[in-house]
C-alpha cells in the first residue's frame, strides 16, 4: 500500500481555496442527490424546482429575500465575533432577546409616532441583544470561561424567558386562553419598499458599515489583532478586555437588530420561534463567507434560496422539507471537511513534494500534524519493519 | 566510493517551490568519524539530513547506506538502518520519566518490563558516559539532561549513526564541553556522527571532516587538520568577512533607566526575577546573558507593563513606570522587539502583511476613528529598500517571509519609532551571518544616536563583542554586571550557571 503523506500548506492560494470549496458544495449536491433518488424522485427535477420555487416569480423572490434578511444581519454580527476567534454561537438567543427588547416598546408604547417607535424598538433590540452577548464575553474576559458552551446555554435561557412571557405576564387576554403574545400595532411594523419590508435596505447598509468597520477603523483592526494573537495585542498596548467586550456587544447588537426586524416585520409579535433558526444557519453562512461582509450577502441569499426552495419541494414533490435541510447539513459537512484540504496537502507514494521548507511553529493545528519539521508530523500508513 | 562509507548522498537535489534547497549534493560519511555539516541558515543542511528521516524525499539523486541503495519513507526506515536523528527541538514527553520517554513508540509486548529496560539503559549510559537517571521526570531536567535523554533514546533503538541538528544552540559553554566529550566517546565506541552546525569554533573543536554547504550547494569537504576558521568562513559566506562586530564608543553617557529591587512572578506565578537592580545609560548597549528561562522574558515583559511587578521600581528619567499600562510605556519611548521562541508569537501578527504590522503600535496615535494606512505603506516600501527585505509584497502575510526578513520587519518597526530605549531579545536567532550584521549595525546606530539598548542575547561571542556591559542572570537573580571588553566566555558561562562574579573570575578560581 502506498504511503499517504500529509503536510501543512503555507502559501495561501485564493483560487485553489475557491476550487476546493466549490468542489465540496458539488459533492454535497451529489450525495444529497443520491438520497433524493433513494426517495424515488429525480434529483435534477427536485433541484430545478427548488430554484424555481425560490426565484420563479416575483412573489417567491420576495419571500426568499425576506428569509435572507435575518441571515445577512445575523451573519454580520457573528462575523465580528468570529474575527476575534470568539466562537459566539449564541446568535439565536441574541435574536430572541433583541426581539424581546423591541417588543417591550411595541407593546407598551403603541401610541408613539411610527418612525420614533421603530427607532426606539431598534435601539432596544440592539441593547438587549448586545447585553445577551456581553454577559458571556464578560465571563470569558474576566474568568476565562468557555464562550462556546456559555453562548449556547444563553440561547435556551432566552427561549425559556420568552416562553414564560408568552404563558404568563404577556399572554394576550383577547386570545381566549390561547398562549400567545398580542400582535403589534401598525405603528410598530416596518414599512415596505418594493413589496419587501425595509429590513433588506437596513441589511445592505449594515453590510457596508461592517465592511468599513472591519477594514478601515481602529477598532476593526484591534479585533483582527486580538483574533490572531492576544499576546501580540497586549504587547502593542491594546486593552484586550475592552476590545473583547465591546466587539461582543456589537456582535450581539446586530443579532438583536435581526430579532427586532423579524418581530416587527415578519411575525408582528414576539414568539419563541422568532428566529426561525437563523441564529444557527447564520453560523454556517458566516463561515462559508469567510467572515467577509460582501460575501455574506451572496451566501446568505443562496441559503435563503435553499430554505425557500426546500419548503416549495415539500408541496411540489411531497418530500419533506427535511430533505432540503439534509442538503444544508451536507454542504456544511463537506465544506468544513474541505478546510482540511485547504490547509493540508495530501500525496500518495514516495515522491512527495512539500510546498514549503519551513512552517513557523506557532500555527497550532490538529495535534499530529503541527510540526512538519519533525518525523512525527509525517503520517504514513506504511508499516515499516523496525530495528 | 569506498567500503568504509556509512552513508553516501549521490547528487541529491530538492526544490521547494522556486527555492533550490539542495542542488546535486554528493557527500560521503565514513564509518567512525565525526562529520560536520557546516553552513549558514538556509544553506540546506537540515533539508539534506531530513531525507534520511523520510520527512523529505529527494527530487533526484540516491542515498546509499552501507553501499546499498535505500529509500526512506518514515523515521522508522532510518531506525531500521541504525540511523538516529536528534532534532534541535527535543521530542520528549515532559511529564514522563527518562525511561518512559526512551521506550515510547517501541514495538513490544503489551506490558513493559521496566527492569530489563532499566538495565539496558544503564549499560548504554556507562558505555557512552551518558549520565541520566532513568526515573527522573523530563520536567525536572536541565536542557543538557534532556539532550542526553534524546541521545540515549536513539542509542537504545540501536542507532549506530547519530545525526545532531544544531545540538549546541541551547546549551551553556560547560554543557557544550560535556556534549563534545560524549560525542568523542561515541566515536571511540564505533559510532558515526553527523553534526549540523553553523558555529565554526565547534567544528574546529570536535569534527574530523567538514562539509561546507552554501545556498543549497556543496562547496567542499575538508579534513579539519588541513583547514582553518578563516578558510571555512570564506567557504560558508562566499567571501571573506570580518568576524568582528564593531563596538563603537560613545563618549557621552547618562543613566536614563534603572530598576531597583525588581521582583516579578512569571505566568506560572513562580518567582521569575528576584531583587534585580541595574542601570542603563544612553549611548550604551547593555547585554543580558543567561541560560534560556533565567528570567529574560519576564524582565522584558515587566518593563513593558505586560507582567505585574511584585516589588521594586522601574525608573525611566526619574519616573516610576511600575504599574503603568503598556500603552503609556510605549508612549514614553520605550520599545520592545521581543523575539520569543516561536518568533511570531509576540511582536508581529503572523497572518497580516507588513503594512498592518507596521501600524501595530502607532495606529492609536492617529486622530479619529479610522486608520490611514498610506503612511505605513510608504514606510513599508522604504523599509524593504533600506533593510533589503525579501518579500513578494507589502501585504504578503509576514509568516511567509524567511526568519531574517521577519526579524528585519520587527526591528525596523521598533527602530522606526525612534525609541529612547530599545529592548531586543534574541534578534539574530536563526539568522544568517549577513542578516545578523545588518541587525548589529542597526543596534550600533541606535547607540550612536545616544539611545539605550537592552540586548538579550544567547551567543556569548556576540554578547562580548557587541555590548558595552553584560548583566548575567541565573535563575532570575543578577549574578553581576561585567565589562564586555574584559570579560571572558568562561566567566560568563560560570555565572550563568549560578556562580557569583567573584567565584567566576579567573583569579579567584584557585
Amino acid at each position: 500500500m502506498p504511503p499517504i503523506k500529509i503536510r501543512k500548506r503555507t502559501e495561501t492560494g485564493g483560487v485553489r481555496s475557491f476550487v476546493i470549496r466549490a468542489t465540496a458544495i458539488l459533492a454535497a449536491l451529489v450525495v444529497t442527490a443520491a438520497f433524493i433518488a433513494l426517495l424515488g424522485k429525480n434529483p435534477i427535477d427536485v433541484y430545478a424546482s427548488m430554484v424555481t420555487g425560490a426565484l420563479g416569480n416575483p412573489h417567491r423572490l420576495r419571500e426568499t429575500i425576506i428569509r435572507a434578511v435575518p441571515l445577512v444581519v445575523t451573519s454580520l454580527g457573528i462575523a465580528i465575533a468570529f474575527k476575534m476567534k470568539f466562537w459566539n454561537i449564541g446568535a439565536d438567543g441574541q435574536i430572541i432577546m433583541g426581539a424581546f427588547g423591541a417588543s417591550y416598546f411595541a407593546l407598551n408604547c403603541p401610541n408613539l409616532p411610527q418612525p420614533l417607535l421603530l427607532l426606539v424598538m431598534a435601539a432596544a433590540g440592539m441593547v438587549a441583544g448586545g447585553l445577551w452577548a456581553f454577559i458571556p464575553a464578560f465571563f470569558k474576559a474576566r474568568f476565562g470561561t468557555n464562550e462556546t458552551l456559555f453562548t449556547l446555554m444563553m440561547n435556551y435561557v432566552a427561549q425559556k424567558w420568552v416562553t414564560y412571557l408568552q404563558y404568563g405576564p404577556w399572554k394576550d387576554p383577547k386570545a381566549i386562553g390561547f398562549p400567545k403574545i398580542p400582535n403589534f400595532v401598525d405603528n410598530a411594523i416596518l414599512p415596505k419598499v418594493f413589496g419587501v419590508h425595509i429590513g433588506w435596505i437596513i441589511a445592505l447598509i449594515l453590510v457596508a458599515v461592517v465592511h468599513v468597520f472591519m477594514k478601515r477603523t481602529k477598532r476593526g483592526y484591534e479585533i483582527a489583532v486580538v483574533g490572531e494573537s492576544v499576546d501580540t495585542a497586549r504587547y502593542a498596548g491594546m486593552n484586550v478586555r475592552g476590545i473583547i467586550l465591546s466587539a461582543l456587544f456589537a456582535s450581539g447588537a446586530l443579532c438583536g437588530l435581526a430579532g427586532m426586524i423579524q418581530a416587527s416585520a415578519v411575525s408582528n409579535t414576539l414568539a419563541v420561534d422568532i428566529s426561525g433558526g437563523a441564529g444557527y444557519t447564520a453560523i454556517i453562512t458566516t463561515w462559508l463567507a469567510q467572515l467577509s461582509a460582501p460575501a455574506i450577502v451572496i451566501v446568505s441569499f443562496l441559503f435563503a434560496v435553499l430554505v425557500q426552495g426546500g419548503s416549495y419541494i415539500q408541496t411540489a414533490f411531497q418530500i419533506p422539507q427535511a430533505a432540503a435541510q439534509i442538503l444544508q447539513g451536507m454542504i456544511l459537512f463537506f465544506v468544513l471537511g474541505s478546510e482540511f484540504f485547504v490547509n493540508y496537502r495530501v500525496a500518495f507514494g514516495r515522491t512527495v513534494a512539500p510546498s514549503e521548507s519551513e512552517v513557523p511553529e506557532e500555527f497550532k493545528v490538529p495535534a499530529a500534524y503541527d510540526e512538519p519539521a519533525s518525523p512525527e508530523a509525517v503520517k504514513t500508513t506504511k508499516g515499516g519493519s523496525r530495528g | 566510493m569506498t567500503s568504509s562509507d556509512v552513508i553516501r548522498f549521490d547528487r541529491i537535489s530538492k526544490t521547494f517551490g522556486s527555492v533550490a534547497a539542495n542542488r546535486a549534493i554528493s557527500l560521503a560519511v565514513k564509518a567512525g568519524e565525526i562529520h560536520a555539516l557546516l553552513g549558514e541558515n538556509g544553506s540546506g543542511k537540515t533539508t539534506l539530513v531530513n531525507m534520511l528521516s523520510g520527512i523529505y524525499s529527494p527530487d533526484s539523486g540516491d542515498i546509499f547506506v552501507y553501499g546499498k541503495r535505500e529509500y526512506f519513507h518514515s523515521p522508522r526506515d532510518a531506525i531500521r538502518l541504525g540511523i538516529g536523528m536528534i532534532h534541535q527541538h527535543f521530542k520528549l514527553v515532559a511529564p514522563m520519566t527518562a525511561l518512559e520517554n526512551i521506550i515510547i513508540g517501541q514495538n513490544g509486548s503489551l506490558f513493559i518490563g521496566k527492569k530489563g529496560v532499566s538495565v539496558k539503559i544503564r549499560e548504554l549510559s556507562a558505555r557512552f558516559g551518558l549520565e541520566v537517571d532513568p526515573d527522573k521526570r523530563i520536567d525536572d531536567m536541565s536542557i543538557g539532561e534532556k539532550q542526553t535523554v534524546e541521545i540515549l533514546k536513539v542509542l537504545y533503538r540501536g542507532a549506530r549513526v547519530l545525526i545532531l541538528d544544531e545540538p549546541t544552540a541551547v546549551l551553556t559553554p560547560q554543557e557544550i564541553v560535556r556534549l563534545f566529550s560524549i560525542l568523542r566517546r561515541m566515536k571511540d565506541e564505533g559510532c558515526t556522527i553527523i553534526l549540523i552546525t553553523h558555529k565554526l569554533h565547534e567544528v574546529m573543536d570536535v569534527a574530523d571532516r567538514i562539509t561546507v554547504l552554501r545556498r543549497g550547494e556543496k562547496i567542499g569537504t575538508l579534513e579539519k587538520t588541513e583547514t582553518s576558521i578563516g578558510e571555512l568562513t570564506d567557504m560558508m559566506v562566499g567571501r571573506a568577512v570580518s568576524l568582528e562586530i564593531e563596538r563603537s564608543d560613545v563618549a557621552e553617557r547618562k543613566p536614563i533607566f534603572e530598576t531597583r529591587g525588581l521582583s516579578v512572578r512569571g505566568r506560572d506565578s513562580l518567582r521569575a526575577i528576584s531583587d534585580l537592580s541595574f542601570t542603563l545609560s544612553s549611548g550604551e548597549i547593555l547585554g543580558v546573558a543567561g541560560i534560556a528561562g533565567s528570567g529574560q522574558r519576564e524582565l522584558c515583559e515587566s518593563i513593558m507593563g505586560l507582567l505585574p511587578i511584585e516589588k521594586g521600581e522601574i525608573l525611566f528619567r526619574g519616573e516610576n513606570l511600575a504599574g503603568r499600562k503598556t500603552a503609556e510605556i510605549i508612549k514614553r519611548g520605550i520599545s520592545m522587539g521581543f523575539v520569543p521562541e516561536d518568533r511570531l508569537g509576540m511582536g508581529l501578527v503572523a497572518k497580516m502583511g507588513m503594512v498592518d504590522n507596521l501600524i501595530l503600535k502607532d495606529y492609536r496615535f492617529q486622530p479619529g476613528f479610522f486608520i490611514d494606512r498610506s503612511p505605513a505603506r510608504a514606510r513599508a516600501k522604504k523599509m524593504i529598500e533600506d533593510l533589503e527585505i525579501q518579500t513578494p509584497g507589502i501585504n504578503t502575510p509576514v509568516k511567509q517571509l524567511s526568519g531574517g526578513n521577519i526579524q528585519k520587519v520587527l526591528l525596523g518597526r521598533e527602530l522606526g519609532s525612534d525609541p529612547e530605549i530599545l529592548i531586543t531579545a534574541y534578534p539574530v536567532r536563526g539568522l544568517d551571518i549577513n542578516s545578523s550584521y545588518t541587525i548589529f549595525n542597526l543596534l550600533n546606530a541606535q547607540k550612536e544616536k545616544g539611545k539605550a539598548v537592552l540586548f538579550i542575547g544567547e551567543d556569548l561571542d556576540v554578547l562580548l563583542e557587541l555590548c558595552d556591559r553584560i548583566l548575567v542572570l541565573s535563575g532570575g537573580i543578577a549574578k553581576g554586571i561585567l565589562d564586555a571588553r574584559t570579560a571572558t566566555k568562561e566567566e560568563l558561562g560560570l555565572m550563568m550557571l549560578g556562580r557569583t562574579e567573584k567565584e567566576a573570575s579567573p583569579i579567584a578560581a584557585h
